[in-house]
């Protein structure tokens, strides 16, 4: 199994849209590619185990060659020295944590709650049975295998 | 044998939290023929496998994690009411059912419950502590991520201490450890209800945001019985400080097990999860279970596979960007200025924790002389009751027991086996807790002072009881003075009995006289038989070989 490194976004569990068209590269950063490592390709595994988590068909090389470029561009975060700094989680994170008491203060809101549900039954939400698999196209893995 | 079931969970990608029921193969096959008892633990804490000679053995390694729900009025982000059993949808907010604008606002109460657990697990406190999001896509996560830490949570690095009894007929007990590696806190999921004939969940948010409590144990058991016994004692844990009720019944307490193989010497194998266990003696089984279906798979050439293990990736977790680190203080760093209510001092609660466990069995067997197995068993019964009737922290059986100590002369060494042999039986046979029990302490206190007192026998005190059982009101002595059970204590007439039988039992003398000790019991049976039950069989067996000595 190859190692690579991810971009920031893919941390966060969170792929970037499919949208037509190519941002233009480099557009704040005068145009300059970024340092670091050389560009690896995503393994199969890493990018089936994103597609069960996101649930996202990458579909084709298309769909794959755009998240190499979302890589690639997200990676561009490397020319920054960060070293020494700690990331910052949020905004808050100086503010004080409020702690609330222990009281029943909501609830008792089932009629407001259901109204906003496409489908109930009995005052439960219904969904769909378990989760919706994503129908693997034939081929994909023997494309991904294939391309180095 | 009934049909075992070991669960394991699928995950693919931490999608699918759905359990499949692998069900056991019928009973007499498989590993796990009848009659067989679980593969007992060899001293150093290993398992030799049973059957094929020469072969190595294996190690198996178990780990645990557990849920414990949070005792509290409110929900942990929320103030949505904590209800076992409500109508559907009834205890769910806005925030609950995420819907878009809502926050989190942390419960103060979950936080305390989590710091009295740390402190009472011997764990270090993190005095700050992150909270994250963990992302998975399922129908009863509205959100489509659930609020844990991850990163740095509230406590880790402690242990717990259990006992565990060598054998089955609990008079030698072993004390072992188990690592905790970390508690956090988290938010709970809503329920799933699957209704495969009209192929849909319905869902019930209740549940959702529910303060949980996830507690990590290291790999440091070897087998079910083990494990169980770890579980016991922390729900004893649990259920004295309060910070949750634990019943496992009621999804108060889930717990996972994480079990594994190896030869000694070699890397730990692949480990395997077993889910979805709802008793503690389901859980023993469960973890042996697995334990001899890894030893075959792996002896007869297979592999285990793991089919969880996508599930725990590093990926889908971020940082909660609308909660600030969660700050403790203690003694030292108490802030001077902030206002009481958002203050959480980790000293003032380790001040304030209740007697463990095992600091009460300590004192009990201190104070009273009595063995630490029939501690343990005072102690353990009385969990059995709370759960049992979810009203935790009842006076109980430790506590009648005092109560009796108290009030009468006898030793507590010998109140202690009226308490677990006589008394206990009577509550389990007609399922009744201490506070049900038509004999109080008072009672049985005078009935053991007749006792002691040498006015009526043991026998004749094991007929009172059961006379004192019915609940009549009637007090010992006027049930022994109605039954006539008073020992006879006028000795002539003891005598003069005593030489009737011997005159009786021409053949029996005789074997006494040759040497045969035993048959004097015989003798002294009949005597007690002639005074029915009045005579003092110490007292009897004394005349009896003056007697025959003559």
């Amino acid at each position: 199994m190859r190692v690579l490194s991810l971009g920031r976004w893919l941390r966060a569990g969170r792929v970037p849209p499919r949208e037509p068209a190519s941002r233009p590269s480099g557009h704040r950063h005068s145009g300059h590619r970024p340092q670091g490592p050389p560009q690896q390709k995503v393994s199969v595994e890493v990018l089936e185990h994103l597609e069960h988590l996101a649930l996202v068909d990458f579909r084709d090389s298309e769909g794959v060659e755009r998240l190499q470029k979302a890589i690639q561009f997200a990676d561009q975060l490397h020319e920054v020295n960060t070293d020494g700094v700690e990331p910052m989680d949020s905004v808050l994170e100086d503010r004080c944590l409020y702690l609330r008491e222990d009281d029943v203060t909501e609830g008792n809101c089932t009629k407001e709650l259901l109204e906003n549900a496409r489908e109930t039954v009995e005052e439960y939400f219904v969904a769909p049975p378990g989760n919706i698999p994503l129908v693997k196209l034939e081929g994909q893995k023997t494309f991904l295998q294939g391309s180095k | 044998m009934a049909a075992v079931l070991a669960m394991v969970a699928r995950g693919c990608g931490g999608v699918w939290r759905r359990l499949r029921q692998r069900c056991a193969v019928r009973p007499g096959s498989g590993p796990f023929p009848r009659g067989e008892r679980a593969v007992a633990c060899n001293a150093r804490g290993g398992m030799m496998s049973a059957g094929k000679s020469g072969l190595t053995p294996w190690i198996p390694v178990v780990g645990l994690e557990i849920h414990a729900q949070i005792s509290s009025n409110s929900k942990l982000f929320s103030g949505s009411q904590v209800q076992f059993a409500a109508p559907p949808n009834s205890l769910v907010s806005f925030f609950d059912a995420s819907l878009p604008g809502t926050l989190p606002v942390l419960n103060r109460r979950c936080v305390e419950a989590a710091v009295m657990t740390g402190l009472a697990l011997n764990c270090h406190i993190n005095k700050k502590s992150l909270f994250d999001r963990k992302h998975y896509f399922y129908a009863d996560l509205p959100a489509g991520y659930q609020i844990t830490q991850q990163r740095v949570p509230i406590a880790v690095n402690g242990s717990l201490s259990y006992s565990l009894c060598i054998d089955n007929k609990m008079s030698q007990m072993v004390t072992k450890t188990v690592r905790i590696k970390q508690i956090q806190l988290e938010q709970d999921s809503g329920k799933s209800l699957h209704d495969d004939a009209r192929s849909q969940t319905l869902v019930d948010l209740n549940r959702a945001g529910v303060g949980l409590m996830e507690l990590v144990m290291e790999p440091d058991m070897c087998c079910g019985e083990e494990a169980a016994a770890a579980v016991r004692e922390l729900q004893l844990i649990l259920q004295t400080l309060g910070s949750s009720q634990a019943v496992m019944a009621e999804g108060q307490l889930r717990v996972d097990a994480n079990v594994s193989v190896h030869h000694p010497g070699e890397p730990y194998g692949v480990r395997t999860e077993v889910k979805n266990i709802n008793s503690i003696r389901f859980l023993a089984k469960a973890v042996d279970y697995e334990i001899q279906r890894q030893i075959e798979e792996l002896g007869n050439g297979g592999t285990i596979s793991n089919e969880t293990r996508a599930f725990d990736s590093k990926l889908g977790f971020m940082p909660e960007p609308n909660l600030p680190p969660l700050i403790l203080y203690d003694a030292k760093s108490l802030p001077a200025n902030m206002n009481h209510q958002q203050v959480i001092n980790i000293d003032w609660i380790r001040e304030r924790l209740p007697d463990l466990p095992s600091v009460k069995r300590e004192k009990l067997v201190e104070q009273y002389g009595i063995l630490p197995e029939h501690s343990f068993t005072l102690l353990v019964w009385q969990q059995d009751q709370n759960c049992n009737s979810r009203h935790s922290n009842e006076d109980g059986l430790p506590e009648f027991f005092e109560n009796v100590v108290k009030q009468t002369q006898m030793k507590p060494k010998k109140v202690i086996g009226w308490i677990l042999n006589d008394l206990l039986s009577y509550l389990k046979q007609h399922s009744l807790t201490v506070k049900e029990s038509p004999v109080s302490s008072f009672l049985l206190a005078d009935l053991l002072n007749l006792l002691e007192k040498k006015e009526i026998s043991s026998t004749a005190a094991k007929q009172v009881l059961a006379e004192l059982w019915k609940g009549k009101g009637k007090t010992p002595l006027e049930t022994v003075k109605e039954q006539k059970l008073e020992l006879l204590q006028d000795q002539k007439e003891l005598e003069q009995i005593c030489q009737a039988v011997i005159d009786g039992q021409e053949n029996e003398v005789m074997a006494i006289k040759a040497g045969n000790q035993k048959v004097l019991n015989k003798l002294i049976g009949l005597v007690q038989k002639k005074t029915q039950g009045r005579s003092n069989p110490v007292l009897v067996k004394q005349l009896l070989e003056k007697k025959l000595s003559e």
